[in-house]
């Protein structure tokens, strides 16, 4: 392999990465304050659609990142009101709000646009376009690290940036704020909180609207900037991997960052090589696109040390009387 | 006492989640501009007025009586398997090899090996996921929906390599051979000079579902193992201070769970399509989960919810054939009641409880 293609490998694995980044960022407010969330998935689905219309109606990317945000958001509600104000099982919630957004996005999707659930393609304003950073142009001849400077870090849509100036905000955010002391004791232990005075519901909430919000960002980023538009299904499971990432980062931020890279390195091998020739022994694709999930059941499996969820994590909070 | 009747908790609960289901989606069938009450004909009409379409339903319901009972069984020990879908598909894989590569005389003795095929492979499936947990401590949930996208995975594999049809494009086995061909209801219930069913996919398999509610009502409340089971799943340290192992428990339980996801694949790989395609499942084991909360884990209660999930799945085909409604609909129905029966069944239930002890009230005084 090349130095190009390493580089281009390298490029999309930034890409991929992002949504995965930023889901994952997403399950982390969420599980740090005792909420599970594998409703991920849908929210980041929901985003997608709903920006990529909004996008498309109005020519503006911007105003559909602001409807994606919201929809995802709107899941986000459901999911606090059925685990925070009914007590109700996180699990089935998460589960009910990816078949929501399964049906919804599609639904509406035909009766909005008839084109087989999907909407029309997106251009020029009404998508997250490549932004070039400076120099990256001039710079480009310098060896080595012109390059990677041109190809790597210059060149990306917003969200990318944002999802990884996200990574260093949630650290701060959960570990030098009040804040984040209270979230993150909230999932620890709610009865603590409760008693210094401190709505654990209101925590809870807060926690569950950003991961709302992040994944309204995700979604966007995959319906008008990774693609131009939505198309069924799009997430892919993307929310499952990123949860997968959560467990394997062990619920910290910037282990999260490397959890998803390595992640998004996976879907970019697997997505650039079909089958992987090791000299006589080949590797099918279908391995390399399993691979996250196999890790993911390897890691919950504690082989590679033990992955330990926020103590009050799942269960709803009741008012000791 | 209790506050509420065992009916109410039964049927009401249940009834009420599902008539808030049906009033979202008809005012979503509304808001995309569509007659909530002509797509409720057509869906009755298409599932309901025909024989054809009784077929198709039965056909689907079938599948959601496996997918139901496996995830309930499972919720009968407090474990939620998600994974429905996987040992679904790896069922199919049992099935298709038995059809395969054992030559049968006749489809009565092909079902049973095949059922045995699609349950191992099924129960094969899901005992990773409940070692881990047992052992381990590994989220269920987590590890049988990551064993989803395995199966999917592997499935793709063998299809696209090893088990392909020679000289085909198309990711399948074979043609199964005739003597595994499952008796249709057309076959079985036609007579000479009426034919029922015709060209709908309802097969033998629809019985074997019916035995298998019979054998999870016997096993949850007529043997030891139900008790154990049942036990554990209300207070694990309970069962645990009574001699019950966690470990064997959590194991038998998830692999019982897998065989009965695994038997759908008789249904639709040997009943229906009569080779393994690519993505035999189509969702039902996930639908699963829908049917059981629906049928509060209760084989009676998950017969009922199956064939209402059918007669919705077929409905929704008919809607999307003949109007602007795609067959997500169903899905968006789904999700609802997956929502209001599992997550916001406090939300009915409360207000309900309050009702009922305030005319209880009213009788005391």
């Amino acid at each position: 392999m090349d130095f190009t293609t390493l580089l281009l490998v390298l490029d999309s694995t930034v890409r991929l990465a992002t949504p995965l980044l930023l889901a994952c960022l997403a399950g982390l407010f969420s599980e740090r304050a005792g909420i599970f969330d594998i409703g991920l998935e849908g929210k980041m689905l929901m985003a997608a659609f709903f920006s990529a219309a909004v996008a498309y109606a109005t020519g503006n990317v911007w105003l559909g990142l602001l409807a994606g945000i919201a929809s995802s958001m709107a899941l986000s509600a459901i999911h606090g009101l059925a685990s925070i104000t009914f007590r109700g099982n996180q699990l089935i919630s998460g589960v009910a709000i990816n078949f929501l957004a399964a049906g919804v996005t599609v639904v509406v999707a035909q009766s909005w646009f008839r084109q087989g659930g999907r909407t029309p393609s997106l251009e020029g304003a009404s998508r997250f376009n490549p932004i070039e950073l400076p120099l990256a142009e001039s710079l480009s001849g310098v060896p080595l690290l012109g390059p990677i400077y041109h190809e790597l870090v210059s060149g990306h849509t917003v969200p990318v940036y944002a999802a990884f100036a996200a990574v260093p905000l949630t650290w701060w955010i959960l570990f030098r704020t009040r804040f984040g002391l209270r979230l993150r004791a909230v999932g620890e232990n709610p009865e603590s909180v409760d008693t210094a005075g401190v709505s654990v519901i209101g925590l809870r909430f807060a926690a569950v609207a950003i991961a709302g919000l992040l994944c309204g960002i995700a979604g966007a980023y995959l319906g008008t900037a990774l693609q131009a538009g939505f198309v069924k299904d799009m997430t892919a499971g993307r929310g499952f991997i990123a949860l997968a990432a959560l467990i394997f980062s062990k619920w910290r931020p910037w282990h999260a960052l490397y959890a998803t890279l390595l992640f998004g390195l996976l879907q970019a091998i697997a997505v650039r090589f079909q089958n992987i020739d090791l000299g006589g022994f080949v590797i099918p694709v279908q391995f390399m696109e399993a691979l996250p999930y196999i890790l993911t059941v390897v890691i919950l499996a504690g082989f590679v040390g033990k992955a330990i969820p926020p103590r009050a994590g799942g269960e709803p909070y009741v008012k000791e009387r | 006492m209790e506050k509420m009747p065992k009916w109410a908790d039964a049927v009401l609960v249940p009834l009420l989640s599902l008539l808030m289901a049906a009033i979202l989606s008809a005012i979503v069938i509304f808001a995309i501009g569509e007659d909530p009450v002509a797509a409720f004909k057509l869906m009755v009409d298409g599932a309901l007025m025909r024989s054809a379409g009784w077929g198709y339903t039965l056909y689907y319901a079938t599948n959601f009586i496996f997918t139901g009972l496996a995830v309930s069984v499972a919720f009968h020990a407090r474990l939620f398997n998600i994974g429905g879908e996987g040992q679904a598909m790896l069922g199919g894989l049992g099935v298709a090899l038995v059809c395969l590569y054992i030559p049968w005389p006749h489809w009565t003795l092909a079902i049973i090996g095949a059922s045995i095929g699609g349950a191992i492979f099924g129960a094969a499936w899901a005992f990773a996921p409940a070692y881990l947990q047992a052992k381990r401590g590994s989220h269920v949930v987590i590890t049988t929906i990551m064993f989803n996208y395995i199966a999917y995975s592997v499935l793709n594999y063998l299809l696209v390599n090893v088990l392909i049809a020679k000289g085909s494009m198309d990711p399948a086995t074979p043609k199964f051979p005739e003597a595994t061909h499952l008796p249709t209801f057309r076959d079985m219930f036609s007579t000479a000079d009426t034919i029922l069913f015709r060209g709908s996919p309802a097969n033998v398999s629809f019985f074997l579902a019916l035995f298998a509610c019979v054998f999870v009502w016997l096993l949850i409340w007529r043997t030891r193992l139900g008790y154990e089971i049942r036990a554990f799943g209300h207070s694990d340290t309970a069962a645990n201070y009574a001699g019950i192992s966690a470990v064997r428990i959590t194991i038998v339980t998830m692999l019982i769970s897998g065989a009965l996801a695994g038997l759908m694949a008789v249904n639709t790989t040997q009943g229906e399509a009569e080779r393994l395609i690519l993505n035999p499942t189509e969702g039902a084991g996930f639908i699963g989960i829908a049917v059981a909360l629906m049928g509060r884990n209760h084989p009676v209660g998950v017969f009922i919810a199956a064939l209402l999930f059918g007669f919705l799945y077929q409905g929704g085909a008919e809607l999307a054939l003949w109007t602007n409604i795609p067959r997500e609909l169903i899905v968006v129905i789904q999700a609802l009641v997956i929502l209001f029966t599992g997550a916001l069944d406090n939300m009915v239930r409360m207000p309900l409880e309050r009702l009922f002890l305030a005319f209880r009230r009213k009788e005391a005084r």
